[in-house]
């Protein structure tokens, strides 16, 4: 009754494109950003900040970046956690070699070089598909990650063998490094995700997102539309690298503070390919989705005993957790293969229909 | 949807695409033996033959996806011996394959607007904001798009993905996204098959209005003999690859060899 365009003629085809449609949509939207923007930083203690909100959003925009390739062009790739890295090593680098430069630039140009080796990567990508691309991505992975264990001169020579981050301010205000405060940290995330959702968003419903779905679909009609299919395909590498290696800069910069190379291993791959694939192939808010039922979720069962007053203890706490989160994530695929982007799309086609079934 | 350049270089009834001594093979399969025919400007000319004769490997020729061993192929006047199909794309040439070849997961309106990849011009930068001149682009071409989905009459259809429609529309949106590319070739591999009376009519009625209103030249292979000879201008007609007549519908239904081949006279 409430969710529906009735009555809502689009009298232009800008008001038609438009990627949210409907006005309740719209709304939504509004609602989203102001409870991130306003409310969530108001209520939430600086825990819930930089436990739960800055890993969701860094997750989020690592999912997005791997969605690109893999739900929007058909390029399985298990090599994100590398990609992570490469930017998470350059902003590392940039920033010791020109501390001067402002940090948001550098966590930019990081990701142009994760876009740089994604690109490179991603040659391999015209001849082979499928479960043979996965394993010259995970080639790539294993590479990269090597290459953080074994070059000392990417972390500094320092003696833990790890990232430690400077302090580097913002407008006078520091925003990474010990003294930055959650707040601080939270809205340089969420700003810089705002802001990379959109320009993602912007990509898939033009031209460039057609041709990548085109490829995916179908590439040998997509060549024949005149797509080449070799650009296009190292275009998703380069984009879905660029996201990658930015949130692998704030992953290591806004949210751990320091990090080893451990932290881009394989494991990290792969729990961002269950988000992307929980959430749903294809969709950007899918890929929050995903994030949000793989990290927070997580969090929230562990948290839930004691909440309820139960005594449980930390190790059985732990495990149920795992139980319960891999449980959820079988039953989610058998309900609904297509993720919950999915679910969300058919509860909203019913809530337009609503009251009748169809 | 406007008519195709009539400056082209090409003037209607003059030669579009020249087919020279091709020959195709595969290892030992000898797909298309030594075969030349013309299509000329504004027509629309029939590929026939029975199962197997080369009629789609002489399109995947024609449009690049092939290469031939030997022969030549002009088209608007350029001689060319190799060209990938997104070449060919560029020259002006479009198709639709025998086993629909949809992008299934995108809507109705995508595919044919990804007809329109080649002519959209605004780069990455304005289309990382969506606004300005990408968004402009965006709905020039939709306008487009929008009439060429009257055209076809799937207005009701537009976002669907094409995944979930019935085989009869996926045919038709597989023509509308060819249409998009507003060619001077279009080349239809058997754009009816599968189809029941009723849609083989709109079809039939969707490529002869293609072919007077926008003067679009037109390639088409199909099995149905009736629709052959009330839609084609001149019919070329391949058995075992090598070409056995050529020329307008009551000719070639006249011809022995082609009585012979449909009926299947032993050789
Ligand atoms: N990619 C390929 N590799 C090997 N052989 C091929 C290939 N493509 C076609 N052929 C062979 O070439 C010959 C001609 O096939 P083609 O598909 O052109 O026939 P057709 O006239 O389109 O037949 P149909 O009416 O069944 O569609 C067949 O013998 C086929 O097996
Ligand atoms: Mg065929």
């Amino acid at each position: 009754m409430f969710y529906r365009e009735a009555g809502q003629f689009k009298t232009n085809y800008a008001a038609d494109m438009a990627v949210f449609p409907i006005l309740q949509d719209k709304i939504g939207i509004a609602i989203i950003l102001a409870l991130a923007l306003v409310v969530i930083p108001l209520v939430g203690n600086a825990f819930f900040l930089s436990v739960v909100m800055i890993p969701f959003l860094v997750f989020a925009l690592a999912s997005i970046g791997l969605n690109l390739l893999t739900g929007y062009t058909g390029l399985l790739s298990l090599g994100t956690a590398g990609f992570m890295g490469v930017g998470a090593f350059a902003c590392y680098k940039l920033t010791t070699i020109f501390p001067e430069v402002n940090i948001i630039v550098w966590i930019f140009a990081s990701g142009l070089f994760s876009a740089a080796v994604g690109v490179f990567f991603g040659l391999p990508s015209l001849r082979i598909k499928g479960f043979y691309l996965a394993v010259a991505t995970l080639a790539a992975q294993f590479f990269l990650q090597w290459c953080f264990i074994r070059i000392p001169w990417l972390y500094n020579y320092n003696v833990s063998g790890a990232i430690e981050v400077p302090t580097r301010t913002l407008f006078g205000i520091p925003v990474t490094g010990p003294n930055a405060s959650p707040e601080m940290r939270y809205y340089v995330v969420l700003g810089l995700v705002i802001l990379l959702t959109w320009i993602a968003s912007n990509l898939v419903h033009g031209r460039i997102g057609r041709s990548w779905m085109a490829v995916r679909d179908m590439d040998i009609a997509a060549e024949l539309m005149g797509i080449k299919l070799l650009p296009t395909k190292l275009l998703a590498f380069a984009v879905s690298s660029f996201y990658c290696g930015v949130a692998g800069a704030l992953m290591v910069f806004l949210w751990y503070g320091g990090a080893e190379p451990e932290v881009f291993s394989i494991n990290q791959s792969f729990l961002i390919l269950f988000m992307v694939i929980i959430g749903g192939l294809g969709s950007l808010i899918g890929s929050f989705f995903g994030a949000a039922l793989i990290y927070i979720l997580p969090i929230v069962l562990r948290g839930a005993p004691s909440l309820v007053g139960l005594d449980i203890g930390a190790a059985t706490v732990e495990h149920l957790t795992f139980m319960i989160v891999g449980a959820l994530i079988i039953v989610f695929l058998i309900v609904e293969p297509h993720g919950l982007a999915r679910l969300w799309q058919t509860g909203k086609q019913k809530l337009r229909v609503w009251p009748f079934p169809y | 949807m406007r008519a195709p350049d009539m400056n082209a270089g090409v003037a209607a009834g003059d030669v579009l695409l020249a087919v020279e001594n091709v020959s195709l093979r595969f290892g030992g399969v000898k797909a298309i033996t030594d075969v030349s025919f013309d299509i000329r400007k504004g027509e629309i000319r029939a590929i026939i033959g029975p199962n197997g004769a080369g009629k789609t490997s002489m399109l995947n020729v024609i449009n690049g996806f092939y290469h031939p061993q030997e022969g030549r192929i002009t088209f608007k006047g350029k001689t060319r011996s190799r060209m990938r199909p997104h070449e060919a794309a560029r020259q002006g040439i479009a198709r639709t394959f025998q086993n629909v070849a949809l992008f299934k997961g995108m809507t109705t309106l995508d595919n044919i607007m990804a007809g329109r990849t080649l002519k959209m011009k605004r780069g990455f930068f304005w289309q990382m904001l969506r606004h300005g001149p990408a968004l402009a682009e965006e709905i020039e071409h939709r306008r487009v798009v929008e009439e060429i989905i009257d055209f076809l009459e799937i207005e009701a259809i537009r976002k669907v993905p094409v995944g979930r429609l019935p085989y009869g529309l996926q045919k038709r949106v597989e023509l509308g996204r060819a249409l998009a590319m507003e060619p001077d070739l279009l080349l239809l591999d058997e754009p009816m098959a599968g189809m029941n009376l009723e849609e083989k009519e709109d079809m039939c009625r969707f490529i002869l209005d293609v072919n007077s209103q926008f003067g679009t030249t037109i390639a088409l292979i199909e099995h149905d003999m009736g629709v052959v000879m009330d839609l084609s201008d001149r019919v070329v007609v391949l058995e075992y690859g090598r070409k056995i007549a050529d020329g307008v519908p009551d000719e070639v239904k006249k011809n022995q060899a082609v009585i012979d081949a449909y009926l299947g006279v032993p050789h």
